[in-house]
């Protein structure tokens, strides 16, 4: 299967390890991801207020790419365009839903793009890596799995933007499954946690690290209160709060315990016996491979 | 926040903007307080969600030198949870634009420093821009 | 010339005069009397000094171009710019890194761009300027020197820009990035340098530093370009 990828600009710069380890993951188990040309950045934030369509403008163009790839027969008949980052995810679909639910707005974005060759249809659907692993089966991933991550005990951090507003999330707002599915399926133990879908502190990591480090303590410490060896995440943005933030508060404070965080295609990755030049673990902060290493993992 | 509020000095033009900007009604919340018992900003603000909700409802243009709404991540937490379904978050959004289209910026962009940039995704620089700067 | 030319009635910072048909807005402005001591430079399209906002009659489009290259049309209503106030932070090359950081620190307003477009449609070089925006967001400084390669810095994109991004520096900065960091070293380049310092020019340098003017234009006009 031949599908249209949007990768987002994180995962071209600091989070590349999300990028190749999904690549390679989903390449093993029949997905090709065909990266759009001329992308632009979604944004990364919704814009939320009412008369704000220019803010729109940068999902729409993405949409346009991907009919002209349609055009252009790079892809046969996908009007899905696939996303692995959570936040890319969400502003993309609520845009996209406002484009289909709105002919109004529509008509004035593609008047304003009048330089692009063609109007957005509305067509084309948004769709998260996880969503298509779901779609594809756990139980038919499972049967893939060459090396079973035994007694790895995983939790799945959905953070705030795969699950919410509930008109784009992927699963149950308040009791979201999907990961815990997938993570049982590479033969790791799903862990019940509470801070799963709890904010990381998001963009104050930029001018308000205080508030990060107060959320993202109260993670892991959830996190390791309910027996966590490592937490999975499909944002960067959160990867990023958990991981280079969390080894700054270890560098405040020698006697804490750190916990390693991993896109969920890492996992996928070991487990799918990806070759480990693909899965970017030296971009990983907090040392991913002690924790693999003790369990005969890598 | 012991405070007396005259009915009379409603701001009927600020409410309405806000209702319009945000396209939530605000009027319909009832006080119930579900979003702020769920934000896990909350210890952050200087008053919670509810409150927002009640003196923007009351078209207290006060409600503007508060800093929650900058505390807001837009995580929706409050949104999925409200039982009037209401959205908070396009409250709060709204409550900044109002601020950031005078050309107001809330951060100073400029402040980033060397030893952050190096670190920072971009993923956190354009999310924070747009939500800090008009 | 024999035919007398038509005339066009243009509006030249907010004053109506007639000028010949034909004219560029550089030579409408001093055809009407204008001494232009700022926005002029080369007069042949290649230095950026002039960049100039018009509009045309019954068009609500408001265009940008180079006053040393757009023709007027009757009826056009013409703003010079003098220049563009930019941001322009001081840099040490050799101290830089060729990936986004390096804009995250000196231009941060980069991540501003909202992918609106206006910077391509403002540019009088045609350059896909969204494109090298959105290439240094990703961290994609090469495409974003290559595609920004034919800048001329006139700074028209700028001007338009809602989201405050000084488009031009960004791009001077990645092809500087480029060039030091990126570019394919030539091993023919290092070997002509040493050359140069060895001093195996130094003779015809002295040569040509002798010349009469009239030598040298002649030489220079009669020289062989190759074209690969």
């Amino acid at each position: 299967m031949k599908i249209p990828y949007f990768p987002g600009c994180t995962l071209k710069t600091t989070a590349k390890n999300f990028e190749l380890s999904a690549i390679a993951s989903a390449k093993k188990i029949g997905i090709e991801f065909i990266e759009l040309d001329r992308w632009n950045c979604c944004g990364v934030v919704s814009s939320l207020t009412s008369d704000d369509l220019m803010k729109h403008l940068a999902p729409v163009r993405n949409f346009l790419r991907v009919q002209e790839m349609n055009k252009q027969g790079i892809v046969e008949n996908e009007n899905r365009m696939i996303t692995l980052c959570s936040m890319c995810y969400n502003t993309l679909s609520l845009s996209n839903q406002r484009m289909k639910e709105n002919a109004d707005d529509l008509q004035k974005i593609n008047d304003f793009m009048h330089r692009e060759d063609d109007d957005y249809k509305g067509d084309v659907d948004v769709v998260h890596f996880l969503s298509i692993l779901e779609e594809y089966g756990f139980d038919k991933l499972a049967q893939k799995v060459t090396k079973p991550l035994k007694d790895l005990k995983v939790a799945s951090y959905y953070g705030c933007t795969l699950l919410r507003p509930k008109s784009v999330g992927i699963d149950d707002t308040e009791d979201p499954k999907i990961l815990e599915k997938f993570v049982e399926s590479l033969g790791a133990e799903a862990v019940d946690w509470d801070a799963k879908s709890r904010c990381c502190g998001s963009y104050h990591t930029v001018n308000n690290i205080d508030i990060v480090y107060r959320l993202v303590q109260g993670i892991i410490d959830d996190a390791k209160k309910n027996g966590a060896d490592a937490i999975i995440t499909s944002c960067p943005l959160c990867a990023f709060n958990l991981d280079v933030r969390q080894s700054e508060i270890k560098e405040k404070n020698s006697d804490y315990q750190t916990i390693p965080i991993y896109y969920f295609t890492q996992l996928m990755g070991i487990a799918l016996e990806i070759d480990k030049i693909e899965l970017g673990l030296e971009f990983n902060k907090i040392d991913p491979e002690i924790i693999l290493t003790k369990l005969n993992l890598l | 926040m012991a405070k007396k509020i005259k009915l009379n000095d409603k701001n009927t033009e600020f409410y309405e903007k806000i209702v319009e900007l945000s396209g939530e009604q605000v009027a319909l919340c009832d006080q119930c307080g579900t979003c702020s018992g769920g934000c896990p900003f909350v210890e952050e603000m200087d008053i919670t969600p509810s409150q927002i909700m009640r003196l923007v409802m009351l078209g207290q243009k006060s409600v503007m030198d508060s800093k929650t709404m900058w505390i807001c991540a837009s995580c929706f937490t409050c949104t999925v949870r409200c039982p009037r379904e209401l959205d908070v978050s396009k409250v709060s959004e709204a409550l900044r634009q109002t601020k950031l289209r005078t050309a107001i910026d809330e951060i100073s962009i400029e402040d980033i420093s060397k030893e952050e940039a190096k670190k920072l995704p971009t993923i956190a620089v354009v999310g924070n821009f747009r939500k800090f700067t008009g | 010339m024999s035919e007398k030319r038509k005339m066009l009635k243009v509006y030249l910072a907010g004053e109506l005069f007639d000028v010949p048909e034909g004219s560029t807005i550089m030579m409408a402005f001093e055809y009407a009397g204008f001494q232009l001591k700022h926005g002029v430079g080369c007069r042949e399209g290649y230095c950026g000094a002039c960049a100039t906002i018009y509009r045309e009659k019954g068009d609500y489009k408001l265009k940008g171009g180079l006053a040393c290259q757009t023709v007027v049309t009757d009826g056009m209503t013409i703003a010079q710019i003098p220049f563009v106030p930019a941001e322009k932070p001081i840099y040490d090359l050799t101290e830089l890194t060729p990936d986004v950081s390096t804009f995250t620190e000196l231009f941060p307003a980069v991540f501003r761009c909202v992918s609106c477009n206006t910077c391509t449609k403002a540019c009088p070089q045609d350059i896909e300027v969204m494109d090298y925006i959105q290439a240094i967001i990703r961290g994609d400084i090469a495409r974003a020197a290559d595609i920004s390669f034919d800048c001329i810095r006139c700074g028209l994109c700028a001007m338009r820009c809602p989201a405050e991004i000084v488009q031009y520096n960004n791009a001077t900065l990645a092809r500087r990035l480029y060039g030091r960091y990126l570019a394919k070293k030539s091993p023919e380049l290092d070997k002509r340098v040493q050359e140069i310092e060895d001093g195996k020019f130094d003779e015809q340098i002295r040569e040509l530093n002798e010349m009469e003017k009239e030598e040298l234009s002649k030489i220079y006009f009669d020289r062989e370009i190759k074209i690969s």
